[in-house]
């Protein structure tokens, strides 16, 4: 299982803040997460689609398309930030 | 270092009292506050909620500090930052440096100040006439930010 974060306007527009999910075998990456993910629906791939603005972190540090996901992971999704 | 996340309000004379205790090599300490402003790309903002990711948040505070430590001269760095729903006048954000001289202080507090902006994941929620509305991120942070890069 990974935990797979959801913050701000994602977590709205997807209607979840938390969710754990087998990871399924084809996925090795996290454009391979991504693209899981898209595939749920049209609500998802709105908002996690190519172009949005969106970042990921994976186990709490900045990720790219290319960083590996494994087993036990946590993976956030959320838009840029606006602290300060 | 010390970093908090948290729904309180923040004094600064108290933060400022408690970083410098007992270090009598302090001649120099800046220090920043971020409040709500009551308007926001021309509407009025009644209230925002700052949301945050708890651990990642912190963690990056952190590692902006240790970057500014190792840039700068400086003894000891503080930020607070508050999540939660917050009022125009209220403070949001409070960075506090020590140092031997001001211009290392000075530097290393806008450093933190203009990378926690484009880096520590805090979202904000603005409540204005229209509605309820997440604030966008800004390009001209990504600027401040950029001027920080060293150039290679």
């Amino acid at each position: 299982m990974i935990t797979v974060l959801y913050f701000a306007r994602l977590r709205e527009a997807l209607g979840t803040g938390s969710e754990q999910i087998a990871l399924p075998p084809a996925v090795r990456d996290l454009e391979g997460l991504r693209a899981f993910l898209i595939a749920r629906g049209e609500a998802w791939a709105e908002a996690l689609g190519p172009g949005r603005p969106v970042r990921v972190a994976v186990n709490q540090d900045m990720a790219a398309d290319d960083t590996p996901i494994v087993e036990g992971d946590e993976v956030a999704f959320f838009p840029p930030v606006t602290g300060g | 270092m010390t970093v908090r996340v948290q729904t309180e309000d923040f004094d600064i004379s108290a933060e400022i009292a408690a970083l410098r205790r007992d270090n009598p090599k302090v001649g120099a300490i800046a220090s920043f506050i971020g409040v709500v402003r009551d308007i926001n790309d021309g509407d009025a903002v009644a209230e925002m909620t700052l949301e945050h990711y708890p651990g990642m948040t912190e963690k990056s505070i952190e590692g902006i500090i240790t970057q500014a430590r190792g840039r700068w001269n400086i003894f000891d760095a503080l930020v607070v930052h508050r999540v939660g729903t917050l009022k125009p006048l209220d403070q949001i954000v409070l960075v506090i440096v020590t140092g031997g001289h001001r211009g290392d202080a000075f530097a290393a507090c806008e450093f933190v100040m203009d990378y926690l902006k484009t880096r520590a994941p805090f979202w904000k929620k603005e409540k204005t006439g229209a509605g309820a509305r997440w604030v966008d991120a800004r390009e001209s942070d990504d600027i401040a930010a950029e001027r920080w890069r060293i150039k290679g």
